[in-house]
Order: structure tokens, then C-alpha cells, then sequence
């Protein structure tokens, strides 16, 4: 139970979310208008991605630091589920886009951002394939992990100043706070967020306990 | 510290000047780029717009850096490494690389401008701005790819792993390179790239103090 909670808030959460943001009263907006229901499920895969992201950037150095196997698979793990989330956000935001915006992709400060992180973290996956011994992957991947995330955290804050952004919340665009003056929409993005957050970490905890099993079912064979 | 890195510095130079074909190759590789984009254009000169004639120097430039550098760990033979690893430290060896990496960028970035601006047309207003964009260029570059190659060089197909870890990653520089360049070409105050500069320094701060922190772990496998 002590171990389980989170995923009891995932399941809870999500449902209301899921429930709620379609059936919930918003705010009437002209160019949005019901797709704005999307900032729920949207919005979050970022903070979800960041999160993950965030714990495999920790293992690897701490991977670094101890050398234990376990870091590294929980550091490529987390990689991958915040490609997962990565991927859904930027289908989710393209639909919007679409709609809102008139074009599948714009060149959008925040666009671009996302589409570099995924090559980052591909190119993390595609260096991970190239190894065969274990010791040496994961040295070498923790260290590329570190390397390119530490660069990465320069380039979010040139990019604003290169190109204005279409986002709400940027360049002169207001958020979505002062148009949400009944707090009908708050009262369901912040539960969403913390709800996909903990389904990432519930997705990522059951890729790690199957790697767990596939090592074992190995070693006996 | 400070000799030991010159001996190694001094040891890259001489083993360059031993086999004169690869610095050659990499002169021949600069300038039949440049002769390939110039026929490609099917320029007279001058018609070609001033932020393609930037934006494809640096794009020149970024390939040569790429396999300029992508040597630096694979041209010496396994024993020979492992020799070096008895003998220095592995903070000499990487900042050693670096220098050596820009030096040989330098001059490679000047003489592939030099042809570049003569067969192109030159349409710089600001030379000297322009030739300080070169060498931060040519710093930067050497820097961040110095660590890539030798992450790249510890897998099996390292040549298309050099390419997509170091594209994403190196973004943040170009963007930088190409504005401040961008600012030089239109002869604007120098005050008005300033920052840019400050920013292009503190991204090879950060690469320089990571690649001193990461690169003991990199050597050791």
C-alpha cells in the first residue's frame, strides 16, 4: 500500500480528468472554443516528460558516481518514457495547432524545443543499441545523458529570443489564468498534471519490474 | 599540469605533421565544398541572398568540424591510447585535444573563408566581426565535438553516431554563431552583438567544465 499510492492517484485523477474535462464547463474563448479542453491533456505531457526526464538525468549520475547496474536501467527507462510522452505531446499539440493556428507544425519557439529534446533523447537510444558490453554502455550513455541535457538547458532560453511564440503565456499572448476567471478549468489541469505525472512513473515502474523478470527468466535459462 | 598539456598539445601537432595527407584531405575536403555549393548555385557573383550565403558557410563549416574532429579519438591505435593512459591524466589529455581541435579548426575556418568569400563574393561589412565570429566558432566547435568524438568513438559505427549526437546538441551554438555572423554581415554596431557573444562564451564555459568533469569517466573504460 505504502508503495502503491501513486498509482491510485493515477487512476483516480485521470478519470476525473478524463470525466470531467469533457463534460466540465469552460470558459467560451473565440479561436480555441471546445479545444480547449486539450490544455488537459496537452499541457501535461510536458511536465509529465520533464519529470521523467529529470530522474534519468539524476541516475546516470549518480550511475556515474556508484557504478550500480540498477541506475542505469532506471535511467534508460525514464529516457524512455519521457519519448513516450514526448511523442504524445507533440501529436496532441499538432492537432491543435492544426485547429487553432491553421498548420500541423509552425515555427514556434516551444516546437522547436520539443523536436530537439527527441532527437537528443533518439540519438541517447540509437547510443545505447551501439554497445554490446553492459559496464560500457552505461558509462558511456550516462555520460552523453549529462553532456547533452546540460546543453540543452542553454539552448531553452536562447530560443525564446530568436523567435516570438504562438503560445499562450508568450510573447504578449496572455495564459490561460486570466481567461479562466471561474477557475473551472484550473480545478482540472492542476489534478491533471500530477495525475499523468504519476502515470508516468507507474509506466515506467512496470517497464523496470519486466526488465527485472526478463534478466532472471535469463539467468535461469 | 600546464606541461603536460603542451607536450600533449605538441605531440597531436607533430603526429599531424607526420602524415601531411589528413590535414590535406581536410583543406581538399573544405574547398571542393565550397567549389560544389558555388556550382550548385550556378552563381554569378553577388546574386546569391545574404542570409543563404551566411547560413551555408556555416553549414560548410559544421561538416568540416564534423569530420575534422571525428579523427581525434580513432586515428591512433588502441595500444597507443592505453600507453597515453598510464602516462597522463585525463584532464590533460581532453583539454590537450580541445586546444589542439581549435587550432586545427582556426585553420581550417580561415582558409575555407577565404576561398568561400573569394569565390562567393564577399559580402561582409564588418570583417573583423565576422573573424571573431569565426574563431568562437571555431572554439565552439572544437569543444563540444571533441567530447562527442570520443564518446562516438568507444561504439562500433561511430561515424553516423558522430553526426546525430552531435546535431542536436550543437544548436544552441549555431544559433548564437549565426546571429552574431548575421549582425556582422549587415555591418550593425558591434554593442548590438555583445550579448550574443557573452552567450556563445558562457555555452563554451559550460561545455569546457563539463567535458573536464566527464571525460575521467569517459577515459577509463
Amino acid at each position: 500500500m505504502k508503495k502503491n499510492w501513486y498509482k491510485i492517484l493515477a487512476v483516480v485523477l485521470l478519470t476525473y480528468v478524463i470525466i470531467w474535462g469533457f463534460l466540465g464547463h469552460i470558459p467560451h474563448q473565440p479561436v480555441l472554443h471546445e479545444t480547449a479542453r486539450n490544455l488537459y491533456f496537452h499541457v501535461p505531457m510536458w511536465f509529465g516528460m520533464f519529470a521523467v526526464l529529470s530522474v534519468s538525468v539524476w541516475n546516470s549520475i549518480q550511475y556515474l558516481r556508484t557504478s550500480h547496474m540498477l541506475h542505469d536501467t532506471k535511467s534508460s527507462e525514464y529516457a524512455n518514457t519521457g519519448i513516450l510522452f514526448g511523442i504524445v505531446g507533440i501529436l496532441t499539440g499538432s492537432i491543435w495547432a492544426r485547429y487553432t493556428w491553421g498548420a500541423w507544425w509552425t515555427n514556434d519557439v516551444k516546437l522547436n524545443g520539443a523536436a530537439i529534446g527527441l532527437l537528443i533523447y533518439f540519438a541517447y537510444i540509437i547510443l545505447r543499441g551501439s554497445f554490446n558490453d553492459e559496464q560500457q554502455r552505461a558509462r558511456i550513455s550516462a555520460i552523453y545523458n549529462i553532456f547533452a541535457v546540460a546543453l540543452l538547458i542553454p539552448l531553452l532560453i536562447i530560443l525564446p529570443r530568436v523567435t516570438d511564440s504562438l503560445h499562450p503565456g508568450n510573447g504578449g499572448n496572455p495564459g490561460f489564468k486570466p481567461m479562466d476567471s471561474e477557475h473551472t478549468m484550473r480545478i482540472v489541469f492542476y489534478p491533471a498534471c500530477i495525475g499523468w505525472i504519476c502515470l508516468g512513473f507507474w509506466i515506467t515502474n512496470l517497464r523496470l519490474r519486466l526488465k527485472n523478470l526478463e534478466q532472471i527468466h535469463q539467468e535461469n535459462n | 599540469m600546464f606541461k603536460e598539456i603542451k607536450a600533449l598539445i605538441d605531440k597531436e601537432i607533430r603526429l599531424e605533421l607526420r602524415q601531411k595527407y589528413a590535414l590535406n584531405g581536410m583543406i581538399l575536403y573544405i574547398v571542393s565544398t565550397v567549389y560544389v555549393c558555388y556550382l550548385s548555385f550556378r552563381l554569378k557573383a553577388n546574386q546569391i541572398d545574404k542570409i543563404t550565403w551566411n547560413t551555408l558557410f556555416w553549414i560548410i563549416l559544421l561538416f568540416t568540424a564534423m569530420n575534422a574532429i571525428a579523427k581525434s579519438f580513432t586515428q591512433e591505435r588502441f595500444g597507443r591510447l592505453l600507453y597515453y593512459y598510464t602516462l597522463a591524466s585525463p584532464v590533460g589529455i581532453i583539454l590537450s585535444k580541445i586546444v589542439y581541435n581549435t587550432l586545427l579548426m582556426l585553420v581550417l575556418a580561415l582558409i575555407g573563408f577565404g576561398v568561400y568569400a573569394i569565390i562567393m563574393g564577399n559580402p561582409v561589412e564588418d570583417i573583423g566581426l565576422y573573424l571573431l565570429s569565426i574563431v568562437l566558432g571555431a572554439l565552439g566547435f572544437a569543444s563540444t565535438l571533441t567530447m562527442v568524438a570520443g564518446i562516438a568513438s568507444k561504439a562500433e559505427n561511430s561515424s553516423t553516431l558522430m553526426a546525430i549526437l552531435s546535431f542536436p546538441i550543437i544548436i544552441p551554438m549555431l544559433i548564437m554563431l549565426l546571429k552574431i555572423s548575421k549582425n556582422a554581415l549587415d555591418g550593425l554596431d558591434r554593442s548590438s552583438s555583445l550579448d550574443e557573444i557573452l552567450t556563445l562564451l558562457a555555452i563554451d564555459a559550460i561545455v569546457l567544465v563539463l567535458s573536464v568533469i566527464l571525460f575521467p569517466f569517459l577515459w577509463r573504460s
